[in-house]
């Protein structure tokens, strides 16, 4: 920044309440256009940040909000478009010094080397040196603590930062984003890991900072937090930009319909119950606490299928990984088909007559370099064969029922998983929950990744497995993998916070996931 | 060191007090500076214990002969220890040690009595020796960094080529009358003291120095804690790993000249072995495998340690066979010694 720009925006005056000032923009990009491969990330998107306001980006997964986040930070160039910070144009790519002083971002993953103590990691790689060109740790860890006093960071300079807990780490992140000399600030899901007090104590600090002239851009899946917060709202619809508002001007319903693209459109058609509610619940449970959920209870049906929504931080894929035994709960009972597996065992989960999708398939779901047939049959070594001998013939047999009841496009059960395609992996993995012909089948997130085609392919076995009289539960925050529930628990910071029956639009949902009121 | 020693003697009992504090001493001494002292009630004991089976344990002319034994596998630590904590390994330091001075014997010594071919004056040994450590450097540096293979599998390979070269060029056999210039470091005295003893201590004062207060330093602490943090830093990761790998390499050299030159000779099986040593004392000595963590001062401890054990044990009359089933047993004790100490699962 020039001299003379200074002089023309002079720093901190807050006329109206430090917000929306005039002048040149902070950051305005145009035109971003972002592929990856086949996939466009960013299509002509765009955002304009003016200095001092707090500014949300919201989007459903997928929306384009982290491609953005990189090319506002030069951590990747744009294909199309340009960028500029306070009307010039923005840095080249190399020039990493040019790019820290004029924006940081405090990512979910923390950029805070663990082994080293909070003075070194704000002064990394321009250590103060003294005498000698020797670094001078005493000078270092006072300056640490001027820098710390300064932004009001209630941290010891001499911590390791690995002793950090989430919340002291981020206000570390964003003294250390300031002592660069950035003031524009790019808070990237900065409650998710938070709790309410801590959340309450970072949006203190965000106001602080902005009345010193600090702007932020603030990405957040819970819409509430953007209206506690923010003052300006742009919303990004697959890879485009949809809209942008004064958030005090955008109700509630305009938002969200915003984010979903449809006004209030009619579900789709409705499945026939196939609720057996004579037969032994599927699964049933009381009083579940974890470490990031509390107390929920609830059925599922024989026959029914139950979905589990909920914000990526809500605790729904922990209780769904909890049945399954990925989990120890800390307090409560999951019972499944009446049986009352231990916690925390998978075998004695999938014995109780479990069988379940995992969250991430290519890191829980499948072995890549192990063939169709293995993965597909890895828990059910019992069918194989006697005495602990597996009988290759029976499990191909088997294998190759699984990849015509599935549909699996493979020449045959001995080819790998990793030659597959992601929904043809997925089906492998949906094979094998469905080995044993469970009672309770759980799926986490069961379409993610997967192409439309195999996507409804799997959603319509789903279904044909619950007529046959199983239980389902389906943990997940996507629309579509919820649209065959006969109700769907919704789950919001660790609890059930409601539930909703079958007939819902979509703004209903996403609203309840986002723990927002819509008549509010 | 004996300063230090003096200076610290209060820390156990300061750590007790303040167990649970992540500072002592008004916050002046971070618990993580102490961990790295960790060792030295240790020596301290040992000493003690030393004295009492033979009273010429604490003789100067004996602390010497266990510096001196000591002082080329230490080189290997200090090499090791940097390479540790930016998160590689590199195992092929033993041959390296074997190598590098081997084929200086080999363009140097006359022909006749061994394998040597006499092509070059004396003067040019110590030069190859350096030269031909840091190529084997680069080649590993090639391989791992720019190519991206896997570490430990790349220096598992280069240990065999390496030490395979040596038995080639060799013949399996032993290099003799070795030049004056090979000889040095091995056999003159600096101030009443072996050079090579000197050389080794000097050697870890720079490199305390230089880990503990340089911008250079603390980037090898910051890439084996995360890299990807120390990129976004502005930290060259692939530049500073370049140095440490050829560094360690050259060292290892020049470790084996040491060697030869105490020994007036190069086996082909020169540092044999080596490896196991130089793992476990860096161990002992705080480095995590992990990356990131650790100190110079702790290797050296842990390296003193172990042969102060090993020195006891030869002076309290146990059978030389013995010693290795002991030595590996010491190895096993001192881990979970640090795995009670450390509180945390070491992977």
């Amino acid at each position: 920044m020039s001299d003379g720009e200074r002089a023309v925006t002079p720093a901190p005056a807050p006329a109206d309440d430090g917000r929306a000032q005039s002048g040149p923009p902070v950051v305005e990009a145009t035109g971003i256009v972002k592929r990856f491969g086949q996939t466009v990330a960013l299509n002509g998107a765009r955002i304009t940040i003016r200095p001092g306001e707090t500014h949300a980006l919201v989007g459903r997964n997928g929306a384009g909000k982290s491609t953005l986040v990189s090319v506002l930070t030069g951590l990747q160039a744009p294909d199309e478009g340009t960028v500029t910070f306070g009307g010039a144009a923005a840095p080249r790519l190399a020039d990493r010094d040019a790019w820290r002083s004029q924006v940081a971002c405090v990512y979910q993953k923390s950029t805070i080397i663990p082994t080293l103590t909070v003075a070194e990691n704000l002064f990394l790689n321009r250590h103060q040196h003294g005498r000698g060109r020797l670094i001078t740790w005493q000078g270092m860890r006072r300056r640490a603590q001027e820098l710390l006093t300064t932004w009001s960071v209630d941290v010891d300079p001499q911590t390791m930062a690995g002793e950090l807990d989430v919340e002291q780490r981020q206000f570390v992140e964003i003294a250390r984003a300031l002592s660069f000399g950035a003031r524009f600030i790019i808070l990237d899901e900065p409650t998710a890991q938070l709790d309410a007090a801590a959340i309450s104590r970072l949006f203190d600090r965000i106001r602080d900072l902005q009345q010193q002239g600090v702007t932020f851009l603030f990405i957040s899946h819970h819409l509430q937090e953007i209206y506690e917060i923010c003052d300006m709202v742009t919303v990004f619809r697959d890879a485009r930009h949809i809209l942008t508002a004064p958030v005090a001007e955008l109700p509630h319903v305009d938002l969200v319909s915003a984010m979903t693209g449809e006004a209030a459109a009619d579900s789709t058609e409705v499945r026939a119950s196939s609720l057996d509610s004579a037969a032994t619940a599927a699964l049933d449970i009381s009083g579940l606490h974890g470490e990031t959920y509390q107390d929920v209870s609830f059925k599922v049906g024989a026959g029914e299928i139950v979905g589990l929504a909920g914000a990526a931080s809500s605790g729904r894929t922990e209780v769904a990984e909890t049945v399954v035994g990925l989990r120890a709960a800390t307090a409560g009972q999951v019972r499944i088909a009446g049986t009352l597996p231990r916690s925390g065992s998978v075998p004695a989960a999938l014995k109780a007559g479990a069988g379940f999708v995992p969250q991430d398939r290519h890191h829980q779901g499948y072995v890549p370099d192990m063939s169709i047939a293995d993965n597909a049959t890895l828990s059910v070594p019992h069918r194989l064969g006697s005495n602990g001998f597996l009988s290759n013939r029976t499990r191909d047999r088997l294998a190759e029922g699984m990849i015509e009841n599935l549909a699996i496009k493979t020449p045959g059960p001995e080819l790998p998983v990793s030659a597959l395609s992601g929904g043809n992996q997925q089906k492998v993995v949906m094979a094998r929950a469905l080995a044993d012909d469970p009672k309770l089948l759980v799926l986490i997130n069961p379409t993610a990744g997967v192409d439309v085609r195999s996507k409804e392919f799997l959603l319509g076995k789903v279904e044909e497995t619950a007529d046959t009289g199983t239980g389902v539960l389906i943990a997940s925050d996507e629309l579509d993998d919820l649209r065959m529930c006969d109700r769907i628990l919704v789950m919001f910071q660790g609890r059930v916070t409601s539930e909703i029956n079958r007939g819902w639009h979509d703004h209903d949902l996403v609203a309840a996931m986002e723990g927002v009121d819509l008549d509010a | 060191m004996p300063e230090t020693v003096v200076a610290e003697t209060p820390v156990p009992k300061a750590a007790e007090a303040g167990a649970k504090r992540t500072a002592l001493f008004g916050g002046k001494v971070p618990l993580a500076k102490l961990r790295d002292l960790a060792l030295v009630p240790a020596i301290v004991v040992i000493a003690i214990i030393g004295q009492i089976v033979s009273p010429i344990f604490l003789q100067p002319d004996n602390l010497i002969n266990v510096l001196q034994q000591m002082a080329e596998i230490a080189v290997l630590v200090l090499a090791q220890t940097m390479i540790l904590i930016v998160k590689k390994m590199d195992l092929s330091l033993e041959s390296t040690m074997g190598l590098a001075p081997g084929v200086a014997a080999w363009l140097v010594v006359p022909t006749g009595a061994t394998h040597g071919l006499g092509l070059l004056p004396g003067a040019w040994a110590v030069p190859i020796t350096l030269v031909v450590g840091a190529l084997i450097g680069v080649i590993n540096s090639l391989l791992i960094i720019r190519f991206g293979l896997n570490g430990f599998i790349v220096t598992l390979g280069m240990l065999i080529v390496v030490r395979g070269v040596l038995t080639g060029i060799s013949g399996g056999q032993t290099f003799f009358q070795l030049p004056e210039s090979m000889l040095y470091l091995g056999t003159a005295e600096w101030f009443g003291m072996p050079a090579s003893i000197w050389l080794t201590l000097v050697l870890f004062a720079v490199a305390i120095v230089v880990l503990g207060w340089t911008s250079f330093g603390r980037s090898l602490y910051a890439i084996g804690g995360n890299v990807d943090a120390a990129k976004a830093a502005g930290i060259r990761t692939d530049r500073v790993l370049w140095i440490v790998l050829v560094t360690g390499s050259v060292l290892a050299a020049l470790a084996g000249l040491m060697l030869s030159g105490r020994l007036a000779s190069v086996a082909s099986a020169q540092g044999n072995g080596y490896i196991f040593t130089v793992f476990a004392a860096a161990v002992i000595g705080g480095i995590s495998l992990n990356g990131g963590k650790g100190t110079m001062f702790g290797a050296f401890c842990g390296i003193l340690l172990l042969f102060m054990i090993q020195n006891v044990l030869t002076l309290g009359g146990v059978p030389a066979q013995w010693i290795g089933a002991l030595n590996g047993l010491i190895i096993l004790v001192a881990l979970m010694i640090s795995r009670i100490t450390g509180g945390k699962v070491q992977e």
